[in-house]
């Protein structure tokens, strides 16, 4: 049985289709990745997977329950959120910021359980942030603000991880990083789900690719299988060379738009 | 209780001790214990009694109300300068005393003034929390707070404008420049049950405060019930303003400078703030009446007047030294 699946989400504003009609199922240990161009409805798909929002129809079952039918904190036990907006107001110790991924089991700044305890340091060293435990909020480059709230999403230690853009305005060597963590925390049996915006990561870092356009999935596969020039022009409304031969990852040189 | 509450809770009590032993008759702090343990003479215990230990306790409710809804109600807007009265509550309050001092209800029982002054609050409370069941956005809350306050201000200068007789405007004047001089443990008892309901039922949200630092999204990802948490905040906080209006009218600022002063001391956790918040605005606002009564003036100052004397300045120095955005 999938750990996650979407049967049919659909979901409006104004009897405007944000997403329509998206299905998809999601195993243990793979790391999947949703593309797709601006108002794609990527975002609404990954808060109706999470039971954020609430779909007009169709389901997102967990574990066999429905997600909207689940208490927040049960929820919250079995997929982590990080969000695209990560306003923080206090300067904050990153410690305590991290801590904040054990609350759906009890837990505070300040009021951790050993268990808590044990996940937040795991979860700061699978970040490379040992050092900084007691570094303010405020005094963290973007790339390492940016760590701190995916070792936060990490300590929960739920089966699944969902993630709006974590890869967005970092630079490439901070980009990498972060997707390599992904990569391992797959390969330790995590299911991840994000959205990403380079298509040449995506093609590097995702076992699989869920294609979106104007609230549809239109493609759900590989990289291999799912990355070609006709796609990219359809999808995407670029020209690009796409690069699959051999065993090594594939890759593609965007060359303008189409 | 922590160490940092702890040196607040012995710093109130020095202060409450010290606020004792001021006033128009010189008690020694001998006479003034003896008072305390019933051991002095009649007259004394009376100074103490009736006078003196009212309005300090009194000072020291109101602050630890007003310190206490300060800290939750920053918590929740996720914002260092919202005040206690941000969402209404208390304008609404000082709306419905205006209209008993005009009406001269307040003849009719020395309960009538404090129980219309809850039911303003009350009142601004369900507005706001049913807005708050309906609607997504905090920042509608803010703006609904907004107008009840400024629609609650415009019917108290309509109110005064309309006074039968200079008597009635002067009490609406003073009752709104908040003062804690000649309570009584009757108008404590009075709010002391909306106060103490207030209390826990912020101490119950307190820890989903501490979710709502990293942002109302991750906050509800991390399991919080976004509703609930602030229908609770709503709720408390309108509760303990409410009460804290009712007894002294309005008193600006300490809700807002308490919770300021102790944060870094918390680890700038919103939910570590709330205790040491409701300890430090009582202090603050011990010390002040305290001023009050030392100043030499001809008419003694009111509270709330030297509160916001003290505390405007302080407000733009928090608001010029914002480290996050």
């Amino acid at each position: 049985m999938s750990l996650f699946v979407a049967e049919g989400l659909t979901y409006a504003v104004n009897s405007e289709p944000l997403v329509s009609d998206a299905s998809f199922a999601l195993e243990p240990g793979a790391l999947t990745m949703l593309v797709g161009p601006n108002g794609a409805g990527k975002t609404t798909l990954l808060r109706l997977a999470l039971g954020l929002l609430k779909s007009d129809s169709g389901r997102a079952m967990l574990d066999g329950q429905e997600v909207t039918t689940l208490a927040p904190v049960q929820r919250a036990r079995k997929i982590a959120y990080l969000p695209q907006q990560r306003p923080l107001v206090w300067p904050q110790p990153v410690q305590d910021i991290v801590a904040l991924g054990r609350f759906a089991y009890g837990a505070a700044p300040g009021r951790l359980s050993t268990e808590d305890e044990v996940a937040t340091a795991r979860a700061i060293a699978a970040c490379d942030l040992e050092g900084f435990e007691e570094r303010a909020a405020d005094t963290l480059s973007g790339g390492e603000l940016s760590r701190v709230h995916l070792a936060r999403a990490l300590a929960a230690e739920t089966p699944l991880l969902v993630a709006d853009e974590p890869v967005a305005a970092l630079d490439p060597r901070y980009q990498h990083e972060v997707l390599r963590i992904f990569s391992k925390a797959a390969s330790e049996g995590q299911s991840l789900l994000t959205v990403v915006h380079d298509l040449s990561l995506a093609a590097r870092y995702a076992d699989r690719l869920i294609w979106m356009k104007d609230g549809r999935i239109v493609a759900d596969g590989t990289p291999r299988d799912t990355i070609t020039s006709d796609r990219l022009k359809a999808v995407f409304g670029v020209e690009a060379r796409v690069n699959a031969a051999g065993d090594c990852a594939i890759s593609l040189e965007i060359l303008g738009p189409a | 209780m922590t160490r940092l509450s702890s040196v607040l809770a012995g710093g109130l009590l020095a202060a409450l001790i010290l606020s004792l032993l001021l006033g128009s008759v010189p008690l020694p702090l001998e006479r003034v214990l003896g008072a305390i343990a019933f051991q002095a003479s009649a007259g004394d215990q009376l100074v103490v009694w009736q006078i003196r230990l009212p309005r300090s306790l009194t000072a020291a409710i109101v602050g630890a109300a007003l310190g206490m809804s300060g800290a939750a109600l920053q918590g929740l807007l996720r914002n260092p300068l919202a005040e206690p009265g941000i969402l209404g509550v208390s304008a609404t309050a000082a709306l419905f005393a205006t209209f008993v001092l005009h009406f001269r209800l307040a003849t009719a029982g020395p309960l009538v003034l404090p129980a219309a002054a809850v039911a303003g609050a009350l009142l601004a409370t369900l507005i706001v929390a049913a807005a708050a069941l309906r609607n997504r956005s905090v920042v509608t809350l803010i703006l609904i707070g907004v107008g009840l306050s400024s629609f609650s201000a415009a019917l108290m200068a309509l109110l005064m404008n309309l006074a039968p007789d200079p008597f009635s405007l002067t009490d609406m004047v003073n009752w709104m420049l908040g003062t804690v001089a000649n309570r009584s443990f009757e108008d404590i008892a009075f709010a002391a049950p909306f106060l103490l309901a207030g209390i826990i039922v912020m101490l119950l949200t307190r820890r989903g405060l501490s979710a709502l630092a990293l942002g109302e999204e991750t906050a509800e990802g991390l399991g919080l019930n976004l509703k609930m948490q602030r229908l609770g905040v709503i709720i408390g906080a309108g509760l303990a303003t409410g009460a804290a209006v009712a007894l002294a009218g309005s008193i600006g600022f300490v809700g807002i400078v308490a919770p300021h002063l102790v944060r870094p001391f918390v680890r700038y956790d919103p939910a570590r703030l709330l205790i040491p918040s409701a300890i430090l605005g009582a202090l603050l606002l011990v010390l002040a009446d305290i001023g009050v009564r030392l100043l030499p003036t001809d008419n003694e100052l009111k509270l709330g007047v030297v509160a916001s004397l003290i505390g405007a300045p302080i407000f733009v120095w928090i608001a010029s030294r914002r480290r996050l955005a």
